[in-house]
């Protein structure tokens, strides 16, 4: 085994387009468990550390640049404004230890379908910037997840930031563990209201081989609260539209049983969240709709 | 060849204080918080090469063929060995049994049993090698329960079993079969208003102690070695491993190095032998430690089991019967399955008055996983049915729950199903009183002023509920485990004691090869020492197998035993020490002759408190040294087609109220407080007491609703062998435990003490899952409880 | 590989480092800091836990080679660290009001004499694990103490859901959570108290 230490991004492109099989390092919460296990034995760690700008994060007009590195405390400390969907899977990651050093590059690369950040990217809508010796591109986060745990990087490719769409409404993430704390999701969901564009958009998590977009329940409620003016008259949502939601969720899931907890429980599970976040965002938009109208 | 971090001598000193009854500070702490307690994992020696087991990773096959010639071939690499390679014909081990080889021979039985073991000079050279090496299996059935195991055609785990329980059991691959019959029960049926049956499952917990099996031996130059070790029974090992190394145990010097918790689970052997026999092959000092996967393989977990439950009541509440079944996994090798069957079966009906009993217990030989000592120890599977079957039966007589158990609790005098009496206080119904007298929790705590403070919550950190689904419920349950090794067996303990004046001061010190797991014990013994010695310094000489045996940190039987020979040996140092007063002073003062003398803050006083003498002027630089074996009452085996017997050397119980709130939609349960009462005899040292006491909850807490080791059915493979996926409790998941102490002196044990360190995990289990169904209104009749279950998507 | 990096304020070198070794293997097995415990080895029991240039982390799951030229303090230099804030005066400006009196903390206290062993000074939090009774086998404890010494920097007057947070990442098997709890009370009443 060789451990690299580049101590510039482009050293560690250069690294990463020499030897491709090198895994890449950052918080090592995740490849360090399978080192210490015997699961693995890359032939190079490529330790990108050393890389300040993977560990800074940038609020534009638009999006939020993040990078990959930046640990989960600082997104749950200093994003919750900006990315309140995000800043909430956080909250749920692991312990306090390893919120210290993992971030959302280290849940991309691995792109395990439990992965906490996913169902909060793919709600708010977000792309991932992915760089090589060849050149950089951006990668929309539906199109990032392409098997179990697998993604769309190639093989000389880093992870370097994240762009996420900043909250334009209320967003929210529930995960369900059968611990209260330090837990492996057996299945999260996220959901993101946008009242600018008008549009739902959910994530959900370890239900289906990648993390997938509940894209047939986003579409029915995208039309029903036009179809009811929800948008502009701020009604609380009619229960049978908030359960057809659930129902349209549990059904975007594609589980399996594991010794986590059994497809079934899944399903259920992800269409109980979905019903209960849609409920918390959907009051919290009419809070803030009354509030402005207040004000005005 | 002194290994660095070898244990400590650990010295406490008070000026008078510290005696029993007092919440002295252990003394191991300030070398615990500073991190330089040396735990059998930090044990280091120049040139120590480490030691790796390579597992099998099939359940059940016959090994067709090893060859280790890659991995010895390979830098680095001192040592391969596989059975051929043994140094004598005994090849075999096991606590009653022997019937757990050393390496595998010719067939696997389970799923990680040690095949081939490496020492190299670094972990992962060791890691590499013994991944060279080639094992061949042809795969055989797997035997996982009561069906497979004893069908017409099953294959037998064990061929050629010529163990003492062969004779009794109705089929080769059940380990040991007690029933227990008093009265009639059939009979007593007929008299029965309500009859309320149940079938219940207990699921497969780990100890999951926290320091991971470890040590380091050393060769020593008379061709003999010295093992530190973490273990709960020096000498148990020592039995076990002198036969396999081919050595006398007086070759072999075994050192407690630091325990990170045991729970029943370093009572067999795990690394012991392998590192011995690696340092005697290469004659450098070998150091095993396992991670926390091989952890899950390396030693035997708490039985699973199966039960089968019929209680009857008449209308006024009173139980006129129980008939159980009871069938516990053992896996593939025996540990200490017959001792659980025999407290499953004596304890099986909990701690009530029932004349009419027809019970029966087994432990099954499978491919599954070995399971052995746990915590409770066969009384915690059968608490969780009989308390569950409690509250059927309270609500098909229409009584309240806690009333009904107070009204058919035992008590002193109690005749136990196997015919023993209970001769000292059995406060069951008043534990139920207490427990229930506390006061309640308050309703929804988790609601602040800045909305659901989600920690609070089901769910916690994961924010699935701020309110919703969210029920709360309350359950009670009490339990019944007997204290100390039971069935006949030569239950004793060996104390050294030496007192002399050390620097102008007499001072104690403390021998024995008792294994400080983390309960208490050396805190105990300075405590017990000062109070019978009358000197505020007293030492603690780290175990080792330099003086008799202490006897297993295990059964709740350390502070009892142990400390009942502590105890003993310092009454025989004192009348020594008298006789040298009276020797020196007795012609000074009358008082030497005629009075009841003590010593007592470094004098000699009589019991009206006139002082005599001083201590230091008595030994001036004579020495006392005693070393005695302390034994308990004897007991008596129970009859093998009755189980009538006096088993049992004490009871201990404790009572349980639990409250949690279950998101009702999810099946995420939240325990909001789990309230304990329990008579401890005697307290001798509070503040370890009510520890032992939340600890044991908290066991029982994690068996309830998340912990256990899942045994895939078709493969008889641990599916779940890491902390990602076996889970327990986190300070998240664990409630304030509010603790109410009784001390009803036993007048047969040392200072009136009961062995305390399993019963609060008996009840604890029982009474959330009480809570849990009294919140939902579903039976459960399993154990762990999943968020499945409690949504029926299971 | 070779590694240099500071532990406890002192420099240190690890040599013919194997590249997947882990920063708690190298300081238990390489710079005689067994302190730091190895309970998991996957980052889910926190009984590793070091601080990493002042933060908290599972140090079985930092690669030896993240390390190098990076500060370490282990629960063997937490006595001298405590000490250095203390002497730095309130480091984090945040030194209020307590949130549990001394009296009332005091209660959980044990009787008897605190000062046992052969250790030297102790650091307030190391203090009120002992007296509390938090420590039963002891293997959690180094990591425990590591962030709840950490917890109590950042938040001088925690409420029992803090504390429940902040040391959710680091199991026991043998308190049930209960004295600990009480410990870390302890340490912040004494603390805001200037005990």
């Amino acid at each position: 085994m060789d451990f690299l230490r580049p101590a510039s991004w482009e050293e560690a492109l250069a690294a990463k387009a020499e030897h491709p099989t090198a895994v890449p390092i950052a918080g090592g919460t995740d490849v360090m468990v399978e080192i210490n296990f015997d699961h693995r034995r890359p032939e190079y760690l490529l330790d990108l550390n050393r890389i300040g700008d993977l560990y800074e994060w940038e609020v534009g007009e638009e999006s939020v640049r993040l990078g990959a590195s930046v640990p989960y405390t600082r997104i749950m400390e200093n994003l919750r404004a900006e990315l309140p969907g995000l800043a909430l899977a956080s909250h749920t990651v692991a312990s306090p230890q390893i919120r210290n050093r993992g971030g959302v590059g280290g849940n991309l690369g691995t792109a395990s379908p439990a992965g906490d950040a996913h169902p909060a990217l793919l709600a708010a809508g977000a792309e991932v910037e992915v760089e090589s010796v060849r050149g950089s591109r951006r990668i929309p986060i539906d199109e990032f997840y392409t098997g179990v745990k697998r993604n769309a990087l190639a093989a000389d490719e880093l992870i370097r930031a994240v762009h996420v769409k900043k909250a334009d409404g209320p967003q929210q993430f529930s995960k369900v563990g059968t611990r209260n704390a330090m837990v492996i999701a057996v299945c999260a969901f996220g959901i993101a209201l946008h009242p600018e564009t008008r549009t739902v958009r959910t994530g959900i998590g370890s239900a289906a081989p990648t993390p997938v977009r509940a894209r047939a329940a986003e579409e029915f409620l995208d039309a029903a609260l036009e179809e009811g003016g929800f948008w502009d008259n701020g009604k609380i949502i009619t229960p049978s539209v908030a359960k057809q939601f659930a129902e349209l969720c549990s059904a975007a899931c594609n589980p399996i049983d594991d010794v986590r907890g059994t497809a079934s429980y899944r399903r259920h599970a992800v269409g109980v969240m979905a019903r209960r976040t849609l409920t918390w965002t959907w009051e919290s938009y009419r809070g803030t709709r009354r509030t402005s109208e207040g004000a005005a | 060849m002194p290994a660095n971090g070898a244990p400590t001598k650990i010295t406490q000193g008070s000026q008078t204080r510290g005696g029993i009854g007092e919440s002295t500070l252990r003394p191991d702490s300030t070398l615990k918080v500073t991190g330089e307690f040396a735990y059998s994992s930090d044990m280091w020696h120049e040139d120590m090469l480490w030691g790796q087991i390579l597992r099998s990773t099939v359940a059940h096959a016959e090994i067709v063929s090893i060859d280790t010639s890659e991995a010895l071939a390979m830098p680095g690499v001192h040592a391969v060995m596989t059975y051929d390679d043994l140094p004598t014909e005994v090849r075999r081990y096991g606590l009653e049994i022997q019937d757990t080889p050393v390496l595998a021979h010719g067939k696997v039985r389970h799923h990680g049993e040690p095949v081939a073991i490496v020492a190299a000079d670094h972990p992962e050279t060791a890691r590499r090698a013994a991944a060279k090496i080639k094992v061949e299996y042809k795969e055989l059935p797997v035997i996982t329960d009561e069906a497979s195991a004893t069908a017409p055609d099953a294959i037998l785990v064990h061929e050629n079993r010529d163990d003492h329980h062969i004779g009794h059991v109705p089929h080769p691959n059940i380990v040991h079969r007690q029933p227990i019959v008093r009265g009639n029960a059939d009979e007593a049926a007929g008299r029965a208003d309500f009859v309320v049956r149940g079938e219940y499952s207990f699921g497969m917990q780990d100890q999951a102690f926290l320091g991971p099996e470890s040590g380091l031996a050393v060769p020593e130059e008379d061709g003999g070695v010295h093992l530190y070790i973490a273990t709960q029974w020096l000498h148990s090992d020592l039995r076990q491993m002198a036969p396999v190394l081919g050595l006398p145990e007086d070759k072999i010097r075994m050192t407690l190095a630091g325990v990170g918790g045991a729970f029943g689970g370093r009572e067999d052997l795990s690394m012991q032998i392998h590192a011995c026999l690696l340092a005697l092959r290469t004659g450098k000092p070998v150091k095993i430690v396992y991670n926390r996967f091989e952890s899950f393989f390396g030693h035997v977990h708490r039985h699973p089991a199966k039960l089968t439950y019929e209680h009857g009541a008449t209308k006024d509440g009173r139980l006129t019967h129980v008939k159980c079944r009871i069938v516990l996994d053992g896996g593939a090798y025996a540990s200490a399955s017959p001792a659980v069957v025999g407290n499953a079966s004596s304890l099986g009906i909990g701690p009530y008055e029932v004349d009419d009993v027809d019970i029966e217990a087994i432990a099954l030989y499978t491919n599954n996983p070995p399971c052995g000592a746990m915590r409770g120890f066969g009384a915690v599977q059968a608490c969780f049915a009989y308390e569950a079957q409690m509250d059927k039966l309270a609500d098909a007589v229409g009584m309240d729950r806690v009333e009904f158990r107070q009204l058919n609790a035992m008590s002193q005098g109690t005749i136990m199903p196997t015919g023993q009496p209970v001769d000292s206080p059995a406060p069951v119904a008043e534990l139920l009183r207490r427990v229930k007298a506390m006061p309640m929790p308050p309703e929804r705590q988790w609601e602040s002023s800045e909305g659901a403070d989600v920690r609070q919550l089901p769910g916690g950190l994961s924010n699935t509920t701020h309110g919703e689904g969210v029920v709360r419920g309350v359950g009670y349950a009490v339990g019944i485990k007997n204290v100390g090794f039971s069935e006949g067996f030569d239950d004793y303990s060996t104390a050294k004691v030496r007192m002399e004046v050390l620097a102008g001061e007499p001072v104690a010190t403390v021998h024995t090869a008792m294994a400080e797991v983390g309960q208490g014990g050396v805190t105990v013994h300075a405590q017990i020492a000062r109070t019978e010695l009358g000197v505020a310094q007293v030492t603690i000489h780290p175990a080792d197998t330099q003086v008799g045996s202490a006897g297993s940190t295990s059964a709740s039987r350390q502070t009892y035993v142990t400390g009942g020979a502590v105890k003993n040996a310092c009454e025989l140092v004192r009348e020594q020490v008298l006789e040298i007063g009276r020797r020196k002073f007795g012609s000074y003062h009358p008082a030497w002759a005629t009075a009841e003398l003590l010593l007592e803050g470094g004098k000699v006083v009589t019991d009206g408190g006139e002082v005599l003498a001083d201590l230091v002027d008595v030994l001036e630089d004579e020495a006392v040294e005693i070393e005695a074996e302390w034994r308990h009452r004897p007991t008596e085996p129970f009859d093998l087609r009755t189980g009538q017997g006096n088993g049992h050397v004490q009871y201990s119980f404790a009572a349980h109220r639990a409250v949690v709130e279950v998101d009702t939609e999810l099946g995420l349960v939240k325990v909001i407080e789990l309230a304990c009462a329990q008579d401890v005899g005697k307290a001798l040292n509070p503040l370890s007491v009510v520890g032992q006491i939340q600890g044991g909850t908290t066991q029982g807490l994690g068996v309830a609703v998340m912990e256990e080791i899942v045994v895939d059915p078709r493969t008889a493979k641990v599916k779940n062998p890491s902390f990602t996926d076996y889970l327990i409790p986190t300070i998240l998941d664990t409630p304030t435990i509010p603790v109410d102490v009784l001390e009803l002196a036993d007048e047969h044990a040392p200072y009136g003490l009961r062995g305390i360190g399993e019963a609060p995990t008996l009840s604890s289990t029982p009474a959330v899952l009480a809570a849990i169904r009294n919140a939902t209104g579903l039976e459960l009749p399993r154990t762990p409880v999943r968020p499945e279950h409690l949504t029926g998507q299971a | 590989m070779r590694v240099n990096f500071t532990v406890n304020g002192r420099p240190q070198e690890a040599d013919d480092v194997w590249e997947g070794e882990s920063l708690l293997y190298v300081l238990r097995e390489r710079l005689g800091l067994p302190g730091s415990k190895n309970a998991c080895e996957q980052g889910e029991c926190g009984s590793c836990t070091v601080r990493l240039d002042g933060v908290p982390v599972c140090s079985c799951l930092v690669a030896a080679g993240q390390v190098q030229g990076r500060e370490v303090v282990t629960v063997e230099g937490l006595a001298d660290y405590a000490k250095q804030r203390a002497e730095g005066g309130c480091a984090t400006g945040a030194c209020g009001s307590a949130g549990t009196s001394l009296d009332e903390a005091k209660g959980w206290q044990a009787k008897g004499d605190s000062q046992t062993g052969e250790g030297g000074e102790l650091s307030p939090i190391q203090q009120a694990f002992m007296d509390a009774g938090a420590v039963q086998c002891g293997f959690c404890t180094p990591g425990l103490l590591v962030a709840a010494d950490e917890m109590l920097e950042r938040n001088p007057n925690p409420t029992d859901a803090d504390i429940r947070e902040a040391l959710s990442g680091n199991l026991c098997r043998c308190t049930g959570y209960e004295k600990i709890m009480d410990a870390v009370r302890l340490a912040a009443a004494r603390q805001s108290e200037g005990v």
